[in-house]
């Protein structure tokens, strides 16, 4: 029997399995798509709300527009809320190449996946700029 | 045996759902956001401009089918993480039945908006 019984390691300690997965930007990259995904989701309901007070009036306009996005604080958070968006689409659509057969191997998905977050980057800092400063 | 819980009973539907739900998604954020980024930048942000867009009826159709794919999306994704990382059955049907109460709520809250 003991011939039988897998060698491989269980129950790895937390710290090994992230310093693991943190070399790879396949694994880096479908975290954070899952994350991005919860965050989105958690933020719904204040992006209602916006987008109902911002269609109600042109007073109620003016203030989501003047007073809710004058505050630093809300842009932050509607920042974080872009930023989850951005990373999401982005790994969103590598994913939808990768189900038509496009960028699917080890080394066209390893790229693809640096691509990714290159991309994604790229927009996040670019979405601080504009919503935040 | 099916899932109770995921939003069609099938593994393979909720595939479908998913991906159909995601283009929606992509196109309506890339619509919406650039439409946003133009007018800022040119400074036509206003109430006019943004109700004069928005409620024309082709955007009317436009948001009403990405609320739509929004609650189908966000059904199966959190489905997804739960089943993944919540193995006590009992908090995963409670934290379920929580997103799933909160995603018909998000549904008719958005459909409200809009009509």
């Amino acid at each position: 029997m003991t011939a039988l019984k897998s060698k491989r390691p269980v129950n790895l300690p937390l710290s090994q399995v992230i310093s693991v997965n943190l070399k790879s930007p396949v694994a880096i990259g479908s975290i954070l798509h899952r994350i991005s995904g919860v965050v989105i989701f958690l933020l719904i309901p204040a992006l209602l709300y916006v987008l109902q007070r911002s269609l109600a009036s042109e007073q109620d306009f003016n203030v989501v527009h003047d007073e809710i996005f004058g505050n630093v604080v809300v842009r932050l958070v509607v920042w974080v809320f872009l930023a989850g968006l951005i990373f999401h689409l982005i790994a969103g659509i590598k994913h939808l190449l990768a189900d038509a057969g496009v960028a699917e191997e080890l080394q066209s998905g390893r790229n693809a996946s640096w691509l990714v977050l290159v991309l994604s980057g790229i927009g996040i800092a670019a979405a601080f700029v504009w919503v935040v400063l | 045996m099916k899932s109770a819980t995921g939003l069609t009973g099938s593994g393979s539907r909720d595939w479908v759902v998913q991906r159909i739900s995601a283009i929606v998604l992509a196109a309506y954020t890339l619509v919406v956001l650039g439409w946003l980024l133009c007018h800022s930048m040119s400074h036509l942000l206003d109430y006019t401009h943004w109700y004069g867009f928005m409620m024309t009826k082709p955007m009317k159709l436009f948001s009403l089918l990405t609320i739509l794919s929004l609650a189908g999306h966000a059904w199966v994704g959190i489905w997804t993480v739960f089943t993944d990382y919540v193995n006590a059955v009992g908090v995963r049907l409670v934290l379920q039945a929580a997103t799933v109460i909160s995603i018909i709520v998000f549904l008719f809250w958005g459909v409200q908006i809009f009509w």
